[in-house]
């Protein structure tokens, strides 16, 4: 689960990481009054006005700005708001802004990398530093691996004061920036476990030009299997950045993911899922759609996800293709001929069924009275789904 | 011969009171494999569907003889289970729970360190068969049968999807290991490419892996420099966009890392056949076994 800047710097505050003065706004008058407030605070005319999305390269975008005065704010506050903005992380299709974030300006002396990851290699959590602040890290690590800093946490101890302070000597910092950037990487670390972050990247992390340290961006992921023992973090979701229908498939508990194609997909299995995408694609297909029912479905699941895929209007053809282990090849037909007779049927349906009650499944399908073809295996289903779906059968 | 689980393995279940312990210690013992008990705490001293149910994980240990435990504990409570296990000296833990918060495996991955004699495999994995003798997991017993293919794969209905080609195909399997989907995980391909090479059964290896990490790269060099059995490959994933969780926790393209066109590359490079397609898991291992 992804969560905005801001949110991300109120976590790491209670954590004891300094942050820039800042609040969240939703308008234009509201950016107006929070500037205003920022600049009396903080005795500085200057404050940023930043778009708040779950992409990263919003400054490139447009979606950055620094100005001078509560008019200016308001103004340029008008003019990010409700505007879609395109990054590379975003897609072409861009992300439209509702939220922004009014934060004060500070004076940067120099710009820093730090990043909190779950290193599956060595399983464990790894701190990354770099000297090339405001950077990809991607790009430092082709272009410059040198430049980038581990140190790999062991879970029972937990980050040491010692690599802290390798980190921020090896970043070349000294005296009291050194000891500042330290206790912040400690801080860091703890908020990372206590939220169960999968991702925590502060960038740029600035020195500031009187020594201090300061978390100027903030970006978490939080891990969706703790989610249970993290409740105040459901709180933080924001719906707008969350395809509708991914959220309604949630809501089932099938893992299902928007795509570009036509081609709808119900599979049992993640890698299944992928290799059937792979597939259709091989045969010339655009897959619509991952879609993963899962390994144990009930009949409701299976209508829901069927639901889920024919609501998409580019859909031009659906392929289900189940190799039934503990789920059953007579549940997914049940489930399939309940949704049809609830929704309908406007394009073509190939399923491919194999597995446990496979022949059950199969004579269900056949007994419906419903335009269904069948296919022999996985290859064969994908031939014609593309086929089908691009009306040449 | 077989890898990790054969005749002489004698199984526990951790959670065999539960819905899925429940249905699965009966399929498994419905297979052959010889499940001597279950665990689940609380309800030590019950006869569960015929099983004789434990409190503690040691106790089954000392009551039964069991040397190897199948996990089907939810989420909050597996990490627990394995770490328990393994305190308990069993030699091989086949984890299936899946949604294991991954900063609980990196402590148990951590706390392994001090039991060498332990296997982990999962979680978030079907387990582990040697078709004909012994069936851990959650995999379709009927579909496997006693061959000469070893198989490793990270996702669950892909490797059945192989296994079943492999039975059609009159070739068999030595061992199928689902290694499983997460990011921090037991044993990883180089351990079961290693433990089929030396396995007198296995004649080849037929390897699936997915999207997300580098453990396909280190494969490909663990090939290239330590075996000589044949190995044949299919990597899942070639169209997922990056940045999204493919079901799988750890099936994410994360900074341009992890896609399915670099792990292919460093596959061919080490001379491993790949398959285009799933439909061909089979026929690409076929021409290396006699």
């Amino acid at each position: 689960m992804k969560i905005h800047e801001y949110q991300a710097k109120e976590i790491l505050k209670k954590f004891g990481v300094p942050v820039p003065k800042g609040r969240p706004v939703f308008s234009p008058d509201e950016a107006e009054a929070a500037a205003k407030a920022l600049i009396a605070e903080t005795d500085n005319e200057f404050v940023v006005v930043k778009a708040q999305i779950h992409a990263g390269g919003r400054g490139k975008g447009g979606g950055v700005k620094v100005v001078k005065g509560a008019a200016a704010a308001r103004e340029t506050a008008q003019k990010i708001l409700g505007m879609n903005l395109v990054t590379h992380q975003t897609g072409p299709g861009g992300k439209l802004v509702k939220r922004l974030l009014i934060e004060q300006a500070v004076d940067i002396a120099r710009e820093l990398y730090l990043g909190l990851v779950v290193d599956r290699g060595v399983g464990q959590v790894v701190m990354m530093a770099s000297s090339e602040g405001g950077v990809e890290i991607e790009e430092v690590a082709a272009s410059h691996p040198e430049k980038i800093l581990k140190e790999a946490v062991d879970p029972v101890v937990g980050l040491c004061a010692y690599q802290a302070r390798n980190l921020a000597y090896g970043l070349g910092l000294h005296g009291g920036a050194a000891k500042n950037a330290a206790e912040l990487f400690l801080q860091l670390y703890a908020a990372f476990v206590a939220t169960d972050a999968s991702l925590l990247e502060v960038n740029p992390l600035v020195v500031l030009t009187d020594g201090k340290v300061l978390a100027l961006d903030a970006k978490v992921t939080f891990d969706d299997n703790a989610l249970y023992r993290q409740k105040d973090l459901e709180a933080l979701r924001d719906l707008d950045e969350e395809d509708p229908a991914e959220t309604e498939a949630k809501r089932y508990d099938l893992s299902f993911i928007k795509l570009d194609g036509n081609i709808g997909c119900m599979v049992n299995g993640a890698g299944l899922a992928m290799a059937t995408m792979d597939t259709i694609q091989h045969f010339g297909g655009v897959p619509a759609n991952f879609l993963d029912v899962g390994g144990s479905a009930t009949e409701e699941r299976v209508t829901a996800a069927f639901k889920i895929i024919t609501a998409d209007p580019k859909v031009r053809g659906i392929f289900v293709n189940i190799f039934g282990g503990i789920m059953k090849c007579d549940t997914i037909a049940a489930g399939v001929i309940a949704a049809i007779k609830q929704v309908g049927l406007k394009v073509p349906l190939v399923v491919r069924l194999e597995g446990t009650n496979v022949d059950l499944g199969k004579k269900m399908l056949a007994e419906s009275g419903l335009a269904v073809t069948t296919a022999n295996d996985m290859a064969d289903g994908a031939k014609r789904v593309v086929a089908l779906a691009a009306g040449k059968a | 011969m077989s890898v990790l689980v054969g005749k002489n393995t004698k199984l526990i279940v951790q959670g065999i009171t539960g819905s899925a312990g429940t249905f699965h210690a009966k399929q498994m013992r419905e297979y052959g494999t010889t499940v001597v008990g279950g665990v689940t705490p609380g309800k030590g001293g019950l006869v569960h569907e015929g099983f004789a149910v434990f409190d503690t994980v040691a106790e089954a240990v000392k009551k039964t003889g069991a040397n190897a435990t199948v996990v089907y504990v939810p989420p909050p409570g597996a990490a627990d289970a394995i770490l328990e296990a393994a305190q308990a000296g069993i030699e091989v833990i086949v984890c299936i729970t899946e949604g294991i918060p991954t900063l609980d495996m990196v402590k148990v991955k951590r706390a392994l360190g001090a039991h060498p004699k332990s296997t982990l495999v999962g979680p978030n994995c079907p387990g582990v068969i040697t078709p004909g003798s012994c069936k851990i997991g959650i995999m379709p017993g009927y579909i496997h049968k006693p061959g000469k293919v070893g198989v490793v794969s990270r996702s669950g209905t892909l490797t059945y999807e192989a296994a079943h080609q492999l039975t059609a195909l009159g070739l068999g399997q030595s061992t199928c290991i689902g290694i499983g989907g997460d990011p921090v995980k037991g044993i990883d391909f180089i351990d079961c490419l290693a433990l089929f090479e030396r396995d007198a059964q296995t004649e080849a290896v037929l390897m699936i892996g997915e999207i997300g990490g580098t453990s396909e790269e280190e494969a490909a060099r663990f090939v290239k420099t330590s075996m000589k059995k044949p190995v044949a490959a299919f990597i899942a994933g070639q169209t997922a966009p990056p940045g999204k969780r493919m079901g799988h926790a750890g099936a994410i393209i994360s900074g341009g890392k992890g896609t399915a066109a670099e792990k292919i590359a460093a596959l061919r490079e080490a001379g491993i056949a790949i398959a285009a397609t799933p439909a061909e898991l089979g026929k690409t291992v076929a021409s290396f076994v006699k």
